[in-house]
C-alpha cells in the first residue's frame, strides 16, 4: 500500500491500516501514511488482528499463518500449486486467500496482475545488474581511445520479463537476442528491438493461446534443439538473461555448465528463475557467484525488492484494483464474488474450503487462433462412408447422363440420314471432349482462354473458302466479305492471347 | 473422298486445337498451346485452299492477308484493359460471318435444285456436294443453315451490344424496351414459324425475317444485362459463336468446322457455368437479364465512413506485415495496375508479404484481372484466387481493395434479403485493417450499399485510383 493508493481505498469505503516502517524501504514514510489517513500499528501480529482483509507481498510465514482468523482475507503471493501445507494451514483457519499470482490472465484482470508487474521490475533491473556486473560498455563506439565492440544479450524466455529485459537491453545499446518456445512471441520480440533465434526444428509448434499466455513443456526433441541452439551461439554471448518459468514447475534447465564454460571470462548471467531452481544449473540462489572461467552467475530472487519504490507503487496498485473488484459497490465490505471469473481464479482458499485450483475461466485469456482448430475430425469410417455415398451420387448422375444422352442419340438415329449421322457423333464427341478439356483450364487463364478460341471459332473462314469460288457475284461478294472478316479475327486473337500469355511470368 | 489430304490435315488440325486448350492449364505451357492454336488454323486454311477450296485462291489469299494486317494492328495497340471490348468486337465478327456464309448455302442451295442432272454432274466444289443430297438431307441442311444463321446473328448484334457497353459507348445500364421478355419471346416464336416456313418452302424471305429477329434478339437480350454480369454475356456469346460455327459446318458438311465449333461452344459455356457459380446466380436468370426485385427489405447500413490520407494508408503499409490487394474493374478503369505493382514492388522489397486475391468475376472478362497484373509485370504466384486466399484474411495486417465493390459485400454472407446474398466474396473485412481506393461514395454496378465501407476497421481512400496510387507511392519507404 502506498499512500496514493490508501486514498483510493478509503475511496471504497476501507479504512486502512500498515504496519510501522512497512514503507520504509520504498521510501514511504510512517508521516505519509499518517497524513494519507492510515492508521500506524506497532507489530505484525498488532495488524492481524486489526484488519479484516491483509495485503502482503511474500506468501505468509507458518507464524502469520497462526495468525488468521475464521473469515479473515489474506491477499499475497501465495504460489498455491508449490505451497499446499501452507494452504491447508491457511484453510484450517477458515481465512479466505486470495493469490496474486493465481489472477487468471484475462484482459479484464491485467491491472491486478501483479505478476507481469513484478516480472516488468524484474526484468528490467535484471539488465542493469548485468551491466553493474560486466566490465564493458554496453552499445558499441568507436573513440579517439579506440574501438569497443557492443555487448550482446540473450534473453531466454519472452514473457513480461523477457520482453522488458529486451527493451532494456536495447536502449542501452545492446545487441539483443532473444528465444521463446512460443513461436507467436517472435513478432513481439522483434517490436521490442531483439531478434528472434529461430530453431531448425519442425514440431507442430505450441499455441500460447492453450496455456492461457504462458509456456508449456516442451517436448525431448524440441529441448534437445534448443540446447544445440545455444550451444552453438554461447560463446559471442556477453550477458545471458535467463526469465524461461513454466507454471507450476520447476524451472526447465536451459543454460548448461558447458555453454558456461564456453562463455567468455567477463560474461554475466542473471538467472531469474533462481527462485525455482534456475535456468542454469550453476547458479546459486540469492547469490552472486563467479565461475572458475570468470564469468559471473547473479542468482538473485529480489529484484523487484531491489526497486522497492517501483514494485511497492504497482503492487498497490494492483492490490487497489483487487480490491475495488472486491467491492462493486464501494461500502467497504468485500464481496466475494465466487462468479467471477477473475476473483474465482485467484481463490486458493474461501469459507473453509480449498479451491485452488480453479476451473478455467470462461474467457480465454487470448483468442485461440482459429485456423488451429481443426474442422471436425471425421473418422475413417465415416469418410469412407461419405466418400462412397459421393460416389454412389456422382456414379448415378452420369449413368443418368449417359442415358439421357444414348436415348437421345438413338432417337436422332432413327429418323436422320447415315450422313448427317456420320457428323452428328463427331459434333457429339468434340462436345464431350471440349468440356473434359477445359475443366483442367487454370482459372487465371480465362481471358487468354477467350480470345484463343475466339480465334479458333474463325475457323469459319473454311466454310466461306469452300463456298467462295463457287457461283454467282452475290455468293463471291458474301464469302470474300467473310473470309476478311474471319482473317481479321485469326490474326487479332492470335496474337491478343500471345501478347497476354507472355506476360505471366513468375516472380 | 476426293480430297483424303484435306480430310487428314483436318484430323491433324483438330488434335492441335484440342491440344491448344488443354495446354491452357498452366501458365507455362499456355504459351506452347498458342502455338499448337496457330499451326492448326494455318494447316486448316492451307489444305481448304489446296483441296475443297475451289478457284480465287489467290483472291483468297489476299483478303486473309488484308484482313491479317487490320487484326495485327488491332491486337498489338489494343490496351490490356481494353481487352473485353476487343473479345466482344470480335466475336461479333464470327457472328456475322457465320449468317453470310449461311446466306451462301442458301443460295447455292436454291441454284443448285433448280439445275437438272447434267449440269449437277458438271459443278465442282461446294455446289457438287449440295448436288448430292437426296430430299431428307436437303431438309436437315435447311434446318442446320438455319440454326446457323439465327445463332450467329444473335452473336452479332450482341455482341456490338457488349462491346459498346464495355467500351462505354452504350448504358451499361440493364435497359428493356416495353414488353421486355415477351418481345424476346416474340421474337422466338416468330423465328420458329420461319424456321417451319422455310422447312417447307425453301424461299429466301423466312430466312430473311428469321434474320431481322435474331438480331433483334441478340440486341435486346444483351441490352437487358447489367454492366455486372459481363463476365458471364461475354463468355456466353463466345459459346454462341462455337454453336453458329458448328451448325454451319452442320450444313457444309465440314467436319472441321464442327469439332472445332464444337470445342468453343462447350469452353464458352463451362466458363459462362464457372462465372454464374462465383456469382451465385443461376444462368437462366443472368440471361434474362437484370437482378429480380429484392426478395425484402435490405439491412439498412449503419454508420458512416470514414477517409482516410495517402499518409494514413502509407503508415500503415509501413507498419504491416501483410497485405492483401483486391482489385476490380475500378483499377482497369484507371489504369492503375503499373503503379499497383510497383507499390507491390516496394513492399516485397521490404520482406513484407504481399498477395493479390482475385475473386472470378472481378473485371469484365473472365480472368480479366489477371491478365492486367500479368501487363504489369506482377508475378503470378502471388496472384490468388479466391478460394486460396480466403482463409487468410484473418491473419492479414491490411486489405487494400482498389476499384471493386460486389465482390467483397459482406451483405452477399450478413443479409439474407440483398441481391447477392449467397455470393462467394473476398472476406477481406476480416483483415485487421481494409483501405478501399475508391472514386467516390457512389455504390458499384449492381447499385447496392456495400457494409464494407462503413466498418470500423475501413477507411476510405477517395480518389482516382492512379492518383491515389501515384500519391501514396513516394511515401512508401
Amino acid at each position: 500500500m502506498t499512500p496514493a493508493s490508501a486514498k483510493d481505498l478509503q475511496k471504497l469505503g476501507y479504512e486502512c491500516v500498515i504496519e510501522t516502517g512497512a514503507g520504509a524501504a520504498a521510501g514511504f514514510s510512517d508521516k505519509a501514511y499518517k497524513e494519507a489517513g492510515v492508521s500506524v500499528v506497532k507489530t505484525g501480529a498488532a495488524l492481524f488482528k486489526a484488519a479484516d482483509i491483509v495485503a502482503k507481498v511474500r506468501p505468509p510465514e507458518d507464524r502469520e499463518v497462526k495468525r488468521l482468523r475464521d473469515g479473515q482475507t489474506l491477499i499475497s503471493f501465495f504460489y498455491p500449486a508449490q505451497n499446499a501445507e501452507l494452504m491447508d494451514a491457511a484453510n484450517a483457519k477458515g481465512a479466505t486467500v486470495i493469490a496474486m499470482d493465481m489472477v487468471p490472465r484475462i484482459s479484464r484482470a491485467q491491472k491486478m496482475d501483479a505478476l507481469s508487474s513484478m516480472a516488468n521490475i524484474a526484468g528490467y533491473r535484471a539488465v542493469i545488474e548485468a551491466g553493474n556486473n560486466f566490465g564493458r560498455f554496453f552499445t558499441g563506439q568507436v573513440t579517439a581511445a579506440g574501438k569497443v565492440p557492443p555487448a550482446k544479450v540473450l534473453v531466454v524466455g519472452a514473457g513480461v520479463a523477457g520482453l522488458a529485459a529486451i527493451g532494456t537491453a536495447t536502449s542501452l545499446g545492446a545487441i539483443t537476442y532473444a528465444f521463446d518456445v512460443r513461436p507467436e512471441v517472435a513478432e513481439q520480440v522483434e517490436s521490442m528491438g531483439a531478434e528472434f533465434v529461430f530453431l531448425d526444428f519442425e514440431e507442430e509448434q505450441q499455441d500460447g493461446a492453450a496455456t492461457g499466455g504462458y509456456a508449456a513443456v516442451s517436448s525431448p526433441e524440441f529441448a534437445a534443439a534448443q540446447l544445440a541452439k545455444f550451444r552453438e551461439i554461447a560463446p559471442d554471448i556477453d550477458i545471458v538473461i535467463t526469465t524461461a518459468l513454466i507454471p507450476g514447475r520447476d524451472a526447465p534447465e536451459l543454460w548448461t555448465k558447458d555453454m558456461v564454460d564456453s562463455m567468455k571470462p567477463g560474461s554475466v548471467i542473471i538467472d531469474l528463475a533462481a527462485e525455482r531452481g534456475g535456468n542454469c544449473k550453476l547458479t546459486v540462489k540469492d547469490e552472486k557467484i563467479v565461475t572458475d572461467n570468470g564469468v559471473t552467475i547473479v542468482g538473485y530472487t529480489d529484484f523487484p525488492s531491489r526497486m522497492a519504490a517501483q514494485s511497492s507503487t504497482l503492487y498497490a496498485t494492483n492490490i487497489r484494483h483487487m480490491m475495488s473488484d472486491l467491492t462493486p459497490e464501494k461500502d467497504g465490505v468485500a464481496n466475494h464474488n465466487m462468479e467471477d471469473d477473475v476473483i474465482r481464479g485467484a481463490t486458493a482458499t474461501h469459507k473453509g474450503e480449498i479451491t485452488f485450483p480453479p476451473p478455467p475461466p470462461k474467457v480465454a485469456a487470448i483468442a485461440a487462433a482459429p485456423k488451429k482448430e481443426a474442422p471436425k475430425e471425421l473418422t475413417p469410417e465415416e469418410k469412407r462412408a461419405e466418400e462412397i455415398a459421393a460416389f454412389k451420387q456422382q456414379t448415378k448422375n452420369q449413368v443418368t447422363l449417359l442415358v439421357v444422352g444414348a436415348v437421345l442419340l438413338l432417337g436422332v438415329g432413327l429418323v436422320a440420314p447415315a450422313s448427317f449421322m456420320q457428323h452428328f457423333i463427331v459434333f457429339v464427341l468434340s462436345v464431350f471432349v471440349g468440356f473434359q478439356v477445359i475443366w483442367g483450364v487454370a482459372h487465371s487463364l480465362h481471358t487468354p482462354l477467350m480470345a484463343v478460341t475466339n480465334a479458333i471459332s474463325s475457323i469459319i473462314i473454311l466454310g466461306a473458302l469452300t463456298q467462295i469460288g463457287s457461283g454467282s457475284f452475290l455468293v463471291i461478294l458474301l464469302a470474300a466479305l467473310a473470309v476478311f472478316m474471319t482473317g481479321i479475327n485469326i490474326f487479332g486473337g492470335f496474337l491478343v492471347t500471345r501478347r497476354m500469355l507472355a506476360m505471366f511470368q513468375k516472380s | 473422298m476426293e480430297y483424303g489430304f484435306t480430310t487428314a490435315a483436318y484430323v491433324v488440325a483438330a488434335v492441335l486445337f484440342i491440344l491448344s486448350l488443354g495446354g491452357l492449364s498452366n501458365q507455362e505451357s499456355a504459351k506452347r498451346a498458342v502455338w499448337y492454336g496457330i499451326a492448326g488454323m494455318a494447316l486448316a486454311v492451307f489444305a481448304t485452299l489446296v483441296g475443297p477450296g475451289s478457284g480465287l485462291w489467290l483472291f483468297s489469299i489476299i483478303l486473309i492477308a488484308g484482313g491479317g494486317v487490320i487484326g495485327y494492328q488491332l491486337a498489338t495497340k489494343v490496351q490490356m484493359t481494353q481487352m473485353p471490348e476487343l473479345v466482344a468486337a470480335m466475336h461479333s465478327l464470327v457472328g456475322l460471318a457465320a449468317v453470310f456464309v449461311g446466306f451462301i448455302a442458301h443460295i447455292e442451295l436454291g441454284r443448285v435444285m433448280g439445275m437438272d442432272a447434267v449440269e449437277k454432274g458438271a459443278l465442282d466444289g461446294f455446289a457438287a456436294l449440295l448436288a448430292k443430297k437426296d430430299g431428307v438431307e436437303v431438309a436437315i441442311l435447311r434446318v442446320e443453315l438455319f440454326l446457323g444463321i439465327f445463332i450467329g446473328a444473335i452473336t452479332f448484334t450482341g455482341s456490338v451490344i457488349a462491346y459498346g457497353k464495355l467500351a462505354g459507348k452504350v448504358d451499361s445500364a440493364a435497359i428493356k424496351l416495353p414488353g421486355g421478355h415477351m418481345l424476346n419471346a416474340g421474337a422466338g416464336s416468330l423465328s420458329l414459324l420461319c424456321l417451319i416456313w422455310y422447312f417447307n418452302t425453301g424461299e429466301f424471305f423466312p430466312l430473311f425475317l428469321m434474320t431481322l429477329a435474331a438480331l433483334f434478339i441478340g440486341y435486346h437480350l444483351i441490352k437487358g444485362i447489367g454492366g455486372a454480369d459481363m463476365p458471364v454475356v461475354v463468355s456466353m456469346l463466345n459459346s454462341y459463336s462455337g454453336w453458329a460455327a458448328a451448325a454451319i459446318g452442320f450444313s457444309l458438311g465440314n467436319d472441321l468446322l464442327i469439332v472445332v465449333g464444337a470445342l468453343v461452344g462447350s469452353s464458352g459455356a463451362i466458363l459462362s457455368y464457372i462465372m454464374c457459380k462465383a456469382m451465385n446466380r443461376s444462368f437462366v436468370s443472368v440471361i434474362l437479364g437484370g437482378f429480380g426485385g429484392p426478395a425484402g427489405e435490405q439491412m439498412a447500413v449503419e454508420g458512416e465512413q470514414v477517409a482516410i490520407d495517402a499518409d494514413g494508408v502509407a503508415t500503415a503499409l509501413n507498419e504491416a506485415d501483410s497485405v492483401i490487394i483486391i482489385p476490380g474493374y475500378g483499377m482497369a478503369v484507371a489504369q492503375a495496375q503499373t503503379a499497383v505493382a510497383e507499390l507491390v514492388r516496394k513492399l516485397r522489397a521490404k520482406g513484407k508479404n504481399v498477395r493479390f486475391a482475385i475473386h472470378p468475376v472481378a473485371g469484365r472478362l473472365p480472368g480479366h484481372m489477371n491478365v492486367l497484373l500479368a501487363e504489369a509485370k506482377v508475378p503470378y504466384d502471388i496472384v490468388m484466387e479466391m478460394d486460396e486466399i480466403n482463409e487468410d484474411f484473418p491473419d492479414t495486417d491490411v486489405a487494400i481493395v482498389i476499384g471493386s465493390n460486389d465482390i467483397v459485400n459482406p451483405a452477399a454472407q450478413d443479409d439474407p434479403n440483398s441481391p447477392i446474398a449467397g455470393m462467394p466474396v473476398l472476406e477481406c473485412w476480416k483483415a485487421k485493417q481494409v483501405f478501399v481506393s475508391k472514386r467516390g461514395q457512389g455504390t458499384g454496378y449492381s447499385g447496392i450499399e456495400n457494409p464494407l465501407f462503413f466498418k470500423d476497421n475501413t477507411r476510405m481512400f477517395y480518389g482516382d485510383a492512379k492518383a491515389s496510387l501515384d500519391a501514396l507511392l513516394p511515401k512508401i519507404d
